[in-house]
């Protein structure tokens, strides 16, 4: 006890203390201050120090596409011919999918061959599903087209369709060749690691601009955001998957005499296969989740609906959409880790030597096909889904708001207007009155204090960008949506992460849940949101808080469970109840791990923060968004790197300390 | 008849540390242990001088952390040693281009692994084809001779399985199938069966013995498990601390253990089932009808001796006599008592 109130009152809380004050008080009165001393300085970075790093980017992109030249040719051809080896691959899919083959340009043209029917699609999939595992995911991969062509999404979700089956091979190609570069060299390791690192801390609508500016409006635009997007977390995961391949079974390939080549091709990527195809799941999860954000630069589909029902602020419209891209999602996501797992024993597969017993479901989806082209000819309703069959929902959910606004109307507003003055306001105020001098004081000594003087000096240099931008006001915005969110989404899901690590019915329960939340594309939290809560700061809080939620859950549940189970023997064995069991040993032990999951979660809510700049924040995220409207590059990529710059400080930040952590616990 | 030697390695070494290379180069003579730790090295393989000879079964025995897996991936060239000289059948391996060390590996190397190393996408049958499409053999001969090698191990039947579906002791059989389709003339084998239960492991290296007797390859086989190199090696070397201690016949070992570390191992060793009756014979040569050979183990003629009652005559190969044996001789050899011949 008496270490306990010793320790209480160590110099280090006293400082931590004492530079809480101070920060309150310059927070308070620095707008006061700067108007006495007649010192703008103070409040604001002076004009004449920034840097201007957004004009020399506009203008070097300028010079990329109107001048540069390398010989034997141009950048803009360069970038013309990339546009085009995309262009053709998808330009046939959409056709098989979508549009139909047609003869002749524009207005002119007429459909020479129409595209697969609903039944042929459905049937495919089918197969597809009852290939890769059994009957029951034959069954769910049946549902969810149905879903598609009942509901009236038909159309748009082939489009979707289209660009992610183009999207998904260039990015794990892609991914696939630059992970095994990484593996076969080292220096290239070193060189890609920040490069990735930033890939996945920089928001998607930072890079959108420069590509919109390169590839022009359209549907090519949308997939080369969607590759660039999909393909880092592919990247790490081969080159992690071929670094845990045994020793020995690289030493055998060597011994068998394989050549470099051999032995990569035949030897190391088939036995790193299962994990390889988990970088595939998330390669098609992440096209997915980009499908709504590419819309925005030119990609039709579902995502094209979201965005435009999203803007006229027509609920059903966009939540119908939004239920079919997750409906897409689920579909995909079971499918893709179905052909993850090995499949039948050997036996099976070669036994039956006839072309029709062993290739029994690609003929029957086959001649299925060529016969509704066929019939789709004389009855419409096999071509596509008629009209009079569908269902559409849209106005029940339109009722549904209605009815929720006007009946409960003062109810959600007197919560919202609770939360925002008790809670979002006075932390707003509070982050936003600290002057950018004191503030990256602050950054500088936390860096110092968790990881040494490197941490001190990488985290001042971050804040500097921020800071000689002139982005400390809205970073500081950023800063607070962010904190808030991550607050209340920590202190709904720890407890939910101890509660289902504890109780086996529980876990099962949440672990759907989550799994679920995962899918979703995290543009269709905005839709519920919007509808009961309209635009603003609120909104946009529990949409973030929503979208990084799961990690939260997720790591307190698994530090928990992790816990050597030794050590919980110990404890009953000391007589603990279960109470001082949770707080004296589970807890303290899942403390890193629990960081850890606030690590994901901060930069979940991130990466949602950009998005929700659509309903009306004024952080960084608007500034980008501003910038995509507006096409203007530099300052679309400054202030993305502005994001990824406080990306980096939080998790340098909380993975130190999560580090020195395990350290003193003895885990690591 | 002298046999040829088919691998010898000369001075080689294998440490690991910043400037190894230097480090040897200028030392000149063998560094101490102690030198090697002043300078932050360590020394997996230090100063090893081994030839194997044609035809034999050389086991190379050391506890874990003492060089022998280091040493077997310097002979098979899967490490690159610091220093030292590797002749294949004459040539020196560590001056081949990448070409010919492919070749070579092609054609008259095989290894065994501790952990199988199967490749899990193919099936037994592509499993044991695998060295063979690697050099490009057509399908249809490849196919033949690995079934030809599959049935050699006892796993016809199993061909169309994956490796997951097969017992450790099947999959260490295919990993041995693999590594003999390619007629190999230099068999390593990285201490196959340590990670099969015991049974199994008895089981696994009399399969071993009878392949053995069939294809008489020039084989290293390296263990942890003393009465696994008792029992299956013409000649031990036995390591530690990267260093060979002893190469000798397990009967030598037995009989005069180099060092007191030997001596721990050979300790517990059932000497009837190692020694022969000619080492343990006395000079004197006595008249007798009832004889015994001069190579049998103990343990084959200790019922005999002992039944007899009297001193037997002990015979060579052609049955002229060269020495007597007593029954308490035996006996001795049996409860561990110094043999006094």
């Amino acid at each position: 006890m008496i270490q306990k109130a010793g320790r209480l009152f160590s110099r280090t809380s006293i400082v931590w203390f004492a530079l809480l004050l101070i920060t309150w008080l310059l927070s308070t009165y620095s707008r006061d201050m700067s108007k006495a001393l007649e010192a703008k300085w103070i409040t604001r970075f002076p004009a004449g120090w920034r840097l201007s790093l957004k004009n020399d980017i506009s203008a070097a992109m300028k010079w990329l596409v109107e001048e540069a030249d390398f010989g034997l040719f141009t950048f803009r051809e360069a970038t013309r011919g990339l546009a085009w080896l995309i262009e053709q691959p998808y330009n046939l899919v959409l056709s098989v999918l979508s549009s139909g083959f047609m003869e002749g340009q524009g207005s002119g043209a007429v459909q020479i061959l129409p595209p697969l029917s609903w039944i042929a699609v459905t049937a495919i999939v089918i197969a597809a599903g009852h290939f890769a595992k059994d009957w029951k995911l034959a069954l769910l991969m049946g549902l969810a087209f149905l879903y598609l062509a009942v509901f009236g999404q038909w159309d748009s979700a082939m489009v979707t369709l289209a660009s992610i089956i183009i999207a998904v091979p260039f990015g794990v190609a892609g991914g696939l060749l630059l992970g095994i570069a990484a593996y076969r060299w080292n220096w290239f390791d070193q060189a890609l690691k920040p490069i990735l690192d930033l890939m996945q801390t920089i928001p998607v609508f930072a890079y959108l601009v420069p590509i919109l500016f390169l590839f022009g409006f359209g549907p090519v635009s949308a997939l080369v955001a969607t590759i660039i997007y999909a393909m880092p977390p592919m990247v790490r995961i081969t080159t992690l998957a071929l670094r845990a391949v045994p020793d020995e079974i690289g030493d055998f390939g060597v011994m068998s005499g394989c050549t470099q080549r051999q032995l990569m091709w035949k030897v190391l990527v088939p036995t790193a296969k299962p994990d390889l195809m988990v970088g595939v799941n998330q390669v098609i999860m992440l096209s997915l989740n980009m499908v709504i954000i590419a819309s925005m630069i030119g990609a039709g589909g579902l995502g094209f609906d979201v965005l435009a029902s999203l803007r006229r602020l027509d609920i059903g419209a966009g939540l119908e959409a939004g239920i079919a891209i997750v409906v897409l999602a689920v579909a995909l996501d079971r499918l893709s880790q179905a052909f993850a797992q090995p499949r039948q024993s050997g036996e099976e597969r070669r036994r039956s030597e006839s072309f029709l017993k062993r290739y029994p479901r690609t003929l029957f989806v086959l001649v299925l096909s060529i016969a509704c082209l066929a019939a789709g000819y004389f009855f419409a309703f096999i071509q596509s889904y008629p009209e009079a069959l569908q269902v559409t929902t849209g106005t029940f959910w339109d009722e549904l708001v209605k009815s929720i606004n006007i009946n409960y109307f003062d109810d959600l507003e007197a919560v919202k207007s609770f939360m925002l003055s008790t809670f979002m306001l006075p932390v707003k105020r509070f982050l936003g009155g600290i002057p950018w001098a004191w503030g990256w004081f602050l950054i500088a000594a936390a860096g110092w204090y968790f990881g040494g003087w490197r941490l001190s000096l990488l985290c001042a240099l971050l804040a500097f960008f921020v800071i000689a931008n002139g982005l400390w006001a809205k970073a500081m915005v950023t800063v607070y949506l962010c904190g808030v969110s991550v607050v209340i989404a920590t202190i709904i899901g720890i407890p939910i992460g101890l509660f289902s690590a504890l109780n086996e019915r529980a876990d099962r329960i949440v672990g759907v849940i989550i799994d679920t939340l995962q899918t979703l594309p995290s543009f269709v939290y905005l839709i519920p949101v919007v509808m009961l809560f309209r635009v603003g700061d609120f909104s946009a809080m529990i949409a973030v808080v929503l979208y990084a939620l799961a990690p939260a859950i997720r790591y307190a549940a698994h530090g928990i469970k992790t816990v050597d189970p030794q050590l919980i023997e110990a404890g009953i064995v000391s007589g603990c109840t279960k109470r001082q069991l949770l707080w004296r040993i589970r807890a303290p032990l899942a403390l890193p791990e629990i960081m850890l999951g606030i690590n994901q979660t901060i930069m979940l809510a991130l990466s949602m923060l950009v998005i929700t700049a659509l309903v009306g924040t004024r952080d960084l995220g608007q500034e980008v968004y501003i910038a995509l409207t507006k096409a203007d590059i530099g300052r679309g990529i400054v202030a993305g790197l502005a994001i990824a710059a406080i990306a980096i400080i939080a998790d340098r930040m909380i993975a130190a300390s999560a580090k020195s952590m395990r350290k003193r616990y003895g885990l690591a | 008849m002298e046999k040829s030697v088919k691998l010898s390695c000369r001075h080689v070494w294998k440490l690991f540390g910043h400037g190894a290379k230097e480090f040897l180069a200028k030392s000149g003579d063998v560094p101490s242990l102690q030198e090697l730790q002043n300078a932050d090295l360590i020394g997996a393989v230090r100063d090893a001088n081994i030839e194997v000879l044609e035809g034999e079964i050389f086991v190379i025995m050391g506890l874990s952390g003492s060089g022998k897996s280091t040493l077997v991936r310097c002979l098979s060239r899967l490490v690159e040693p610091t220093a030292g000289e590797l002749l294949f059948e004459g040539v020196d391996l560590r001056k081949m281009s990448e070409r010919e060390l492919i070749e070579i590996r092609r054609h008259k190397l095989g290894m065994v692994f501790q952990h199988f190393a199967l490749l899990p996408h193919l099936t037994v049958l592509d499993n044991v084809a695998f060295p063979l499409d690697v050099q490009g053999l057509d399908k249809a001969s490849c196919e033949a001779k690995a079934r030809q090698v599959i049935d050699l191990v006892g796993l016809s039947g199993r061909e169309l399985n994956y490796p997951r579906e097969l017992s450790g002791g099947q999959q260490q059989r295919v990993g041995i199938a693999r590594s003999l389709a390619v007629e190999p003339e230099l068999w390593f084998l990285d201490e196959p069966f340590s990670a099969l239960d015991p049974l199994i492991r008895r089981e696994m290296q009399d399969e071993f013995l009878r392949l053995q007797s069939m294809l008489h390859k020039t084989i290293v086989f390296i263990t942890h498990d003393f009465d696994e190199a008792i029992r299956l090696a013409d000649r031990i070397a036995i390591m530690k601390d990267g260093e060979i201690i002893q190469i000798a016949t397990p009967e030598e070992l037995v009989m005069n253990p180099a060092t007191d570390y030997v001596g721990e191992f050979t300790k517990h060793i059932p000497r009837a089932k190692v020694l022969t009756v000619g080492s343990v014979m006395s000079k004197e040569i006595i008249e007798g009808t009832e004889t015994v050979s001069v190579s049998a183990r103990i343990e084959e003629i200790a019922d005999k001796v002992e039944s007899a009652g009297k001193p037997m005559s002990v015979v060579d190969a052609d049955g002229k006599p060269v020495g007597s044996i007593r029954p308490s001789t035996i006996i001795d050899v049996l409860v561990g008592r110094k043999v006094i011949s």
